[in-house]
């Protein structure tokens, strides 16, 4: 076995040492974390002689307040939607016109013009994806289409629910559940959501990511959660199942933009291109779980996601998926206390 | 006489400008190390905060306002702001229950090591100090498998049959302090062990020549001599405890926040810099005055004894 360490070591560093001998330039992503195909990159590099280097994060605000301060030296980020407009306004991204460049067409029309970045000026499609609720159904066989399961826990998961602990999407949800729209700031329907989580809470077992692994070893038997997590939590069991809640779900989309402080601004446009190919953008989504806006990739998806109920929205609850959106500062102030109230 | 008094004064004066200027270089680290940042964490919590993150350069005392007191979201009275006490609370309960815990493991384990021969307290020296070789999150990690329901200690009784449904221990506040008592204990031990190690073992034979049953010996002979030790290894702990993030996130599920957990949520999706500042500063006080008014009131008993 040690042999084998030795001499895989000894390749890559080869193989590392020669690229660098030959790439023509370099670009540096800045990307969430376990979310960059290793496959995809390689193309990239060999088509394009750049060498490609990924730094990870793990949130948005992370990545806002680090790329804020400057001087980060990365060429691309990938915000959420509900970013992508406050980077534009802080004067953050440029403008590469994605929206005029060759594989454009490709882009899935639904995702071609979003609010979030009117003509597509700044931004390329990554993933996008939805939340919902996630149950194992050899804990629970009853209807889990419903916010409910998180809420108004039934009998059998009391004590067994998580969280996953983002603020906007438990925000989002328990305004739903309650009938409210998003981002409201009407205080009766507010009151609603902060007494209806306070009540919930003493339900759940836990406010945490790590869901694919708990999931899988039955510390959770229930969970909200990010449909490509309830994905590979199904391959890992069948009985766990991922629901599209009655009462209205978020979307998400995650979007590769370049910075207005890029060393290598050609290669970001190239890479912004590249992406938007369905073959490339398949390849993606095989790595990262997640449905990419690309026509045309699904013939190059694998086998276990061509058909999945997680990437593919049934036809009938297409229609209560909403994008999400970043609220006022107002509005989120009283949300960050109705929070702090919760995990009191 | 007079004049050998001033050149004694001038050689003092000229010895103390000669310290200063050795310690400069040292005073200067600590202030752009230490207390430098500190003061840009001072003045941010004494600013407005910026609409998505970061901070506003408009002065607002509204950050240290709402540490104390809250405006009701829904009919907009004033009132102590409840919320931030009950987490400030838990992270005392935490860290005080913690350094007990730590102090009634550590005890023993540090006078079972003193009492070793000379050649052997090496070895146990070196067994306690394994665990700082490895990573806080992974020692972590380890205690979660352990106390997991499909973890080994719950397996273990399954199979025995002890127990017919797995235990549970993981996410409850008993999870937390298994962890804290574990991650914090090397701190306590050292310390204690470093003050037992100088103690005068014969101290302790002549109390029982002279009729002390085991319980005096240690109250009135090894406890006394011992206690700079205790204090040390309880600021050691308690500080770090109160701060702690990672244990309580981890083994406690992330239900009820710590105040590491609140200070985060300001700089993260709160986006509230100018609160977390001043939570922050709050916390460094509260530690300040704890901290004073336990080394005065120990060292005062330490007198007595003394």
């Amino acid at each position: 076995m040690n042999w084998k360490t030795t001499a895989t070591a000894m390749g890559l560093a080869l193989l590392a040492s020669t690229g660098l001998a030959r790439a023509d330039g370099v670009l540096n992503i800045y990307n969430w974390g376990n979310y960059t195909s290793p496959d995809v990159i390689k193309k990239f590099e060999a088509k394009y002689n750049v060498k490609v280097t990924i730094t990870d994060y793990d949130s948005n605000d992370t990545a806002l307040a680090k790329v804020r301060q400057g001087g980060t030296g990365f060429d691309i980020a990938v915000p959420s939607q509900t970013y992508v407009p406050i980077w534009i306004k802080e004067g953050l991204i440029q403008e590469t016109d994605p929206g005029k460049m060759e594989n454009f067409k490709n882009v899935a029309p639904e995702w071609a013009n979003p609010d979030f970045d009117p003509g597509r000026k700044y931004s390329v499609p990554w993933a996008w994806g939805t939340i919902g609720v996630v149950v194992n159904t050899d804990a629970y066989k009853g209807p889990a289409d419903s916010w409910g399961i998180i809420f108004n826990t039934p009998d059998e998961l009391k004590g067994k629910v998580n969280v996953v602990p983002e603020m906007g999407d438990v925000m989002f949800a328990a305004i739903k559940y309650v009938g409210g729209q998003q981002c409201t700031d009407d205080k009766a329907v507010l009151k609603k959501v902060r007494d209806l989580l306070v009540a919930a809470k003493p339900n759940w077992i836990a406010m945490e990511y790590n869901t694919i692994e708990k999931m899988g070893a039955g510390d959770f038997k229930a969970t909200s959660d990010w449909n490509g997590s309830a994905l590979r939590q199904r391959l890992a069991n069948p009985a766990i199942h991922y629901n599209y809640p009655k009462e209205g779900f978020g979307l998400w989309s995650d979007n590769v933009v370049v910075l207005k402080e890029a060393k290598n601004v050609e290669n970001a446009k190239l890479f912004q291109n590249f992406i938007m190919d369905p073959e490339n953008a398949a390849g993606l989504s095989a790595f990262h779980r997640y449905a990419n806006a690309i026509t045309g990739s699904d013939k190059y998806m694998p086998a276990d996601m061509k058909d999945a109920p997680e990437v593919i929205i049934p036809a009938a609850d297409k229609p209560r998926g909403e994008l999400q959106q970043m609220c006022s500062p107002e509005t989120q102030e009283i949300y960050t206390k109705i929070w702090t109230e919760l995990q009191k | 006489m007079a004049t050998a008094e001033e050149v004694a004064k001038a050689a003092e004066r000229r010895d103390v400008r000669d310290r200063w200027l050795l310690s400069a270089p040292a005073l200067l680290v600590i202030f752009l190390a230490a207390t430098g940042p500190l003061l840009i964490v001072l003045v941010y919590s004494f600013l407005t905060p910026g609409s998505y993150g970061d901070v506003k350069w408009q002065f607002s005392p509204e950050a240290w306002v709402s540490v104390f007191l809250e405006r009701d979201i829904f009919d907009d009275t004033l009132s102590i702001a409840a919320a931030h006490v009950t987490i400030f609370l838990r992270s005392i309960k935490l860290s005080v229950v913690t350094t007990i815990a730590t102090l009634v493991l550590g005890f023993p384990t540090a006078y079972f090591m003193a009492t070793r021969s000379e050649k052997t307290r090496d070895l146990w020296l070196f067994l306690i100090t394994i665990p700082f070789w490895t990573n806080l999150l992974i020692r972590t990690f380890a205690v979660l498998q352990i106390i997991r329901n499909e973890g080994i200690v719950n397996t273990m009784l399954l199979k025995l049959g002890i127990i017919s449904a797995p235990i549970q221990i993981l996410y409850t506040d008993t999870a937390i302090l298994i962890g804290m008592a574990y991650v914090y204990l090397p701190l306590m031990v050292l310390p204690i062990y470093a003050s037992m190690e100088k103690l005068d073992f014969r101290l302790v034979e002549a109390g029982y020549d002279l009729y002390a049953s085991r319980f005096q010996v240690l109250r009135r002979i090894i406890f006394p001599l011992v206690k700079p030790g205790v204090i040390a290894g309880s600021i050691l702990v308690f500080i770090p405890a109160l701060g702690a993030y990672v244990t309580p996130s981890v083994l406690g599920g992330g239900k009820n926040m710590m105040l590491s957990n609140l200070i985060e949520l300001q700089f993260g999706q709160g986006r509230n810099w100018p609160l977390g500042s001043a939570l922050s500063i709050a916390v460094m006080i509260i530690v300040m005055v704890a901290l004073l008014a336990y080394v005065r009131n120990a060292g005062k008993s330490g007198v007595r004894h003394g």
